[in-house]
């Protein structure tokens, strides 16, 4: 599996986990409470958020040379918006109900720290092919998070997943609860913690 | 062999034995138990006889009164009217959940005392026993074990252990099964250890009225006067009901000086005046919560057991002597507000003091800034 070269692994290698654009820089966390209440929302905004970081990060790139400083953010946030609006209307089109569930959180990934971020801090000194990996790997780990967070509210908080049962009627009927908190935003940050407690104790980084 | 012998011998063999994991419960139950036979070696020294095992057996010893009030009312509440089967439902009812509340809560201090390398701490000896008289008698043990294990990790573990939270453990535990499983800790199907009864508290019969609450609170089949609710023979959460026994633990905790006077005076202040502003303000349109005379709001619900116990944390409540009275009020304001005017919460004690816990920090942070330039004006 020689496909990237080692540094170009890093940069898919390192959001991933060492650099994780949620649980170490701690941004984007408004839509990993938003859409995290359901594995679908969460799997569909992964992938939206991998498109449109993915794509703008390749584009800005592209045209980094030839970007006048002075008015590369509004150029970077129209590139980003034009994406995003893509993205939601091809949801719109196919998949209408969980459009209408995640309702302006698509919208709102213009606004996603972490896009705009990558643009600023890697997309406009790196070349298209590194800016691509790059993007892509932030997405995923965000994506990773999303999807951790997801997966523990709706079990906790619906005993489903994917909308399928998982907790056995037996378990109800034993007085079982499905926990009410997990549902709220409150659930999410807790949630969001404690995976980033665990992710901190295993591989030992404090950043202070 | 006496038992200071014993436990010096057993704390020896075990930290020497392949099952030295268990030394601090060992730890714990000696210094629990006898008076450790360490001191401290490294100087700054306070000469004092109270030190942390102490000053938090004070309040386990203030809680008595309340607790034994509460193990009668649990009793009366379900309907026994003779005094000793009252007594045995009550305690057949709070025994399992203090229990469970001990033993889930020791499990998780002794994981965290394991792994930081320190002993058990004492601190969970009032949070252990709090939680438990802050819930309705028919919670479920299992709830009670997941409320605990909350309170003690997320409330306190996580921020650094005994000392270093910033809210109240206790009621953060009661916060989290209040939000997370609200038909076993809110409504009126479960302040009565018998199946299927329903009643209303008194605040939730004051809510739900529309004109004048004191008749309403008369009219129900309890007669809500005030001596009874001061009494504590009212539904309610386990340890709440009891205005007069409350009062006792206050007393203890007053003339020991372990809870703050200020503190407790100040909510006090300020619940009776934010409750006075609303109640000769209101007017004829008053809803039943506005038209509750200002002391009915101290025997009913949680204030007072909150003012006593909760509010006088030394962890979590504020330091400085001017920031006390600034929380105490806030806390007392707060209270009242949510009662009166948040349709959803006809209680507001819980959600109050954890309001002032997350305040008092700054409250002490603006109150000795102002010290510092006020003095710097003399240099």
């Amino acid at each position: 599996m020689n496909i990237l070269s080692a540094k170009n692994m890093k940069f898919v290698k390192d959001p991933l986990m060492d650099n994780n654009p949620i649980s170490v820089q701690v941004l984007g966390i408004c839509s990993a409470l938003a859409v995290t209440v359901q594995m679908k929302t969460a799997v569909v905004m992964s992938l939206a958020v991998i498109f449109v970081l993915s794509s703008s990060s390749l584009i800005i790139s592209l045209i980094r040379n030839k970007l006048p400083s002075q008015i590369r953010i509004i150029v970077e946030l129209a590139i980003i918006a034009s994406l995003v609006i893509l993205v939601d209307q091809i949801l719109k089109a196919y998949l209408y109900d969980i459009s209408k569930q995640l309702s302006v959180f698509v919208g709102l990934i213009i606004t996603n720290c972490i896009v705009l971020g990558r643009a600023e801090a890697f997309a406009l000194q790196q070349k298209p092919f590194a800016s691509w990996l790059d993007g892509i790997g932030n997405a995923l780990g965000y994506s990773m998070f999303l999807l951790a967070v997801a997966f523990g509210r709706e079990l906790l908080g619906s005993g489903t997943l994917f909308g399928y049962h998982i907790i056995p009627e037996s378990f109800y009927a034993a007085g079982y609860q499905n926990m009410g908190l997990m549902v709220l935003a409150p659930g999410a940050f807790i949630l969001l913690g404690l995976i980033i407690w665990l992710q901190r104790a295993v591989t030992g980084t404090v950043s202070e | 062999m006496s038992m200071e012998q014993f436990f010096t011998r057993l704390e020896e063999r075990v930290s020497k034995s392949p099952v030295k994991w268990f030394a601090p419960l060992i730890e714990a139950t000696h210094s629990f138990l006898l008076t450790p036979g360490r001191a401290t070696r490294r100087g700054p020294f306070v000469r004092d006889n109270i030190d942390l095992k102490r000053y938090m057996f004070v309040v386990v010893v203030a809680l008595l009164p309340v607790i034994a009030m509460s193990i009668y009312n649990i009793g009366r509440q379900a309907g026994i009217t003779e005094f000793w089967p009252a007594i045995w439902k009550g305690l057949m009812v709070m025994v399992p959940v203090i229990v469970v509340s001990y033993a889930v809560g020791g499990f998780w201090e002794s994981i965290f005392a394991k792994i930081r390398g320190h002993e058990i701490n004492e601190g969970l000896l009032v949070t252990g026993i709090l939680f438990p008289l802050t819930l309705p008698p028919t919670i479920p043990l299992w709830q009670v074990a997941i409320g605990i294990s909350f309170g003690i990790i997320i409330g306190k573990e996580v921020f650094g252990g005994t000392g270093m939270n910033l809210l109240n453990p206790a009621l953060t535990a009661r916060a989290f099964l209040f939000f997370t499983y609200p038909g076993n800790i809110s409504g009126d199907r479960v302040w009565a250890a018998v199946d299927g009864f329903s009643t209303a508290t008194p605040l939730a019969t004051a809510a739900a009225t529309d004109g004048n609450a004191i008749e309403a609170l008369r009219a129900g089949s309890m007669d809500y006067s005030w001596l009874n609710m001061f009494n504590g023979h009212i539904p309610g959460s386990m340890g709440e009901t009891s205005t007069l026994a409350i009062l006792i633990g206050a007393a203890i905790l007053l003339i020991t000086g372990i809870g703050s006077w200020r503190i407790m005076l100040a909510t006090l202040l300020g619940g009776l005046g934010m409750a006075s502003i609303i109640y000769f303000l209101a007017g004829s349109s008053a809803t039943g919560m506005m038209s509750l005379p200002p002391t009915y709001h101290l025997v009913m619900g949680g204030f007072m057991f909150g003012t006593v116990f909760m509010t006088t944390d030394p962890v979590s409540a504020a330091g400085t002597n001017t920031g006390k009275w600034l929380y105490g009020i806030l806390i007392g304001v707060m209270v009242i507000l949510i009662r009166t005017f948040n349709p959803a919460y006809p209680e507001g004690m819980m959600l109050a003091i954890l309001f002032g816990n997350v305040f008092s920090p700054l409250i002490d942070h603006f109150v000795v800034q102002a010290n510092i330039k006020r003095r710097l004006r003399h240099v």
